[in-house]
C-alpha cells in the first residue's frame, strides 16, 4: 500500500466506516459506559491501547504461526485465546509500571476482552488481506472511531438524562439508541468524500 | 433451583429475554437483522453454541478452578463457534457471506458468556441445556422480529417475498435504522411489561433492565451497589 492509501484508510476507518455507528462492533460498551464522559474517555482510551496492541498481535500469530502451520481455520480460538492473554499482561504490567495510568484504565481492561471491536478489527485485518502497516492503521483508526463516537455519545447523554419530556419506558437505553441512530444518521454524511 | 423444565425455557423466551430484557448481545443484533433470514441464520447459530457450551461447561463446572473459570469458558465457547463455521460454509455458503463477521464474533457474544458464568457454571446439564434452548429461543425470536420490521418497512419484503405496496423506506436497512427500530422496540416492550404487570412502567422498572443487573457488571465495572439497587428493583 503507498502512503496515500494508508492515510485514506485512515480516514475512512475513523469517519466513513466508523467501527461503532456503521459496522456495530462493540455496542456493549457503547450503551453500558456512555452516561458519564469521563468514563467513556476512559473505556475510549483504553479501547484504542488495546485494538491497536492486539491487531499487532493477532496480525502477527496469524502469519507467523497459523499460516506456516495450514491451521488459518483455527483463527477465532488462536485471536480470543491471544486477546485475553494480551489484556492480562497489559492489567499487570500497568499495575507495576504506571499506577495512575492503571487507576484510571484499569477497570475496563477485564471487560474488553469480551468487546468484540477488539476481535473484530482483528477479524477485518485478517479479511481484507492487510499487511502489517495498513493493518495497524486501521487498527489505529477504528479505534479512535470508537474514541470520537463514545465521547459524543456520553456528551448528549449527560445532556438528555435529566430530561423529564422522555417517556419513561424510553428512558434509558431506547433513548440512548435512538439517540446512536440519530449520530449514525449525522456520520452517514462522510461517506461521500472517500471513493 | 427448584423451577420446572418448562420455566426454564419459556424464562428466555419472555422474562429474561436476553435482547429486550437484559439488554446483551447488541452488535449481532444491530447488525444482521437487516433481513428476517439473517435474523433466523444468526439466531440458529447462536442458539447451537449457547446450547452446547452451556452443556459442556456445566460438565465441567465442578473441575474448573474458580480462577481460570472465564478463559476456559471462552475456549469451550471458541470450539463450538469453529464448528458452527464449518457446518455454515458446507451448508450454507450464501448465509455465511452475509453474516461474515459476526460469525466468529459469537465468541464475544456476551449472551453466550453471561449464560455459562449466571447458569451453566451453577447447575446441572440438562437444565443448562434447557436455558440454552430458552434463551436461544429468545435471541433468535427478537432477531427475528426485528429482521421482519427492518425487512418490511425498509425493504418491503419478508424472507424474500414482495409484501407491501407502499414506497419503502431503504434507511431503516441502513445502519441507522438498526439503532433507531431497536430503541423503539425496546421501549415498546417495556411499556407492554409494564402494562402487564398492572402498573405504569417506573423508574425502578427501567432499573431492572439497566446494565447492573447484567450477569457480565462485574465485567464491566460495575460495582457491587448497583447490583445491589438492581436486585432491589427486581424484588
Amino acid at each position: 500500500m503507498t502512503f496515500t492509501e494508508l492515510v485514506l484508510l485512515f480516514i475512512s476507518s475513523i469517519f466513513v466506516h466508523n467501527i461503532l455507528l456503521s459496522r456495530f462492533l462493540g455496542c456493549c460498551p457503547f450503551m453500558g459506559v456512555s452516561s458519564k464522559l469521563k468514563t467513556a474517555q476512559g473505556m475510549g482510551a483504553a479501547v484504542v491501547f488495546v485494538i491497536v496492541l492486539a491487531s499487532l498481535m493477532t496480525w502477527l500469530t496469524y502469519n507467523y504461526l497459523l499460516v506456516p502451520l495450514h491451521l488459518e481455520y483455527l483463527y477465532t480460538l488462536s485471536f480470543i485465546l491471544v486477546i485475553a492473554a494480551l489484556v492480562q499482561f497489559v492489567e499487570l504490567a500497568l499495575k507495576k509500571l504506571n499506577p495512575v495510568l492503571y487507576k484510571s484504565l484499569g477497570i475496563f481492561l477485564p471487560l474488553i476482552t469480551t468487546n468484540c471491536a477488539v476481535l473484530g478489527v482483528a477479524v477485518l485485518n485478517m479479511n481484507e488481506g492487510y499487511g502489517l502497516a495498513a493493518a495497524l492503521v486501521n487498527a489505529l483508526g477504528s479505534s479512535l472511531g470508537f474514541l470520537l463516537a463514545i465521547s459524543l455519545m456520553a456528551g448528549i447523554r449527560e445532556r438528555i438524562e435529566d430530561n423529564e419530556g422522555i417517556p419513561v419506558s424510553l428512558q434509558g437505553l431506547p433513548m440512548a439508541l435512538i439517540t446512536a441512530g440519530l449520530m449514525s444518521i449525522a456520520f452517514m454524511g462522510f461517506t461521500g468524500i472517500i471513493k | 433451583m427448584s423451577r420446572s423444565k418448562f420455566g426454564i425455557i419459556t424464562n428466555g423466551i419472555l422474562a429474561e429475554n436476553p435482547t429486550f430484557v437484559q439488554c446483551i448481545g447488541l452488535c449481532p443484533t444491530l447488525a444482521v437483522t437487516t433481513s428476517v433470514a439473517n435474523g433466523l441464520g444468526m439466531g440458529i447459530a447462536a442458539t447451537f453454541v449457547l446450547i452446547a457450551s452451556n452443556a459442556v461447561i456445566s460438565l465441567l463446572r465442578k473441575m474448573v478452578p474458580d480462577e481460570v473459570r472465564i478463559p476456559i469458558f471462552i475456549v469451550v465457547i471458541a470450539g463450538f463457534v469453529t464448528v458452527i463455521e464449518f457446518l455454515m460454509k458446507g451448508f450454507a455458503p450464501e448465509l455465511n457471506k452475509s453474516l461474515g463477521i459476526f460469525i466468529p464474533l459469537i465468541v464475544v457474544n456476551c449472551i453466550i458468556l453471561a449464560r455459562a458464568e449466571a447458569f451453566a457454571s451453577k447447575n446441572g446439564v440438562l437444565e443448562s441445556a434447557l436455558d440454552g434452548v430458552g434463551m436461544g429461543l429468545g435471541f433468535t425470536l427478537a432477531l427475528m422480529f426485528l429482521g421482519s420490521v427492518r425487512e418490511i418497512f425498509g425493504g418491503g419484503t419478508w424472507f424474500g417475498m414482495p409484501v407491501v405496496s407502499f414506497e419503502p423506506a431503504m434507511l431503516i436497512v441502513l445502519a441507522p435504522g438498526g439503532f433507531i427500530i431497536l430503541g423503539c422496540c425496546m421501549g415498546a416492550f417495556r411499556a407492554i411489561q409494564a402494562r402487564a404487570k398492572g402498573l405504569g412502567a417506573t423508574p425502578a422498572e427501567a432499573k431492572t433492565s439497566g446494565c447492573g443487573c447484567c450477569a457480565m457488571a462485574k465485567f464491566c465495572g460495575k460495582n457491587e451497589t448497583e447490583k445491589a439497587e438492581c436486585e432491589e428493583a427486581k424484588a
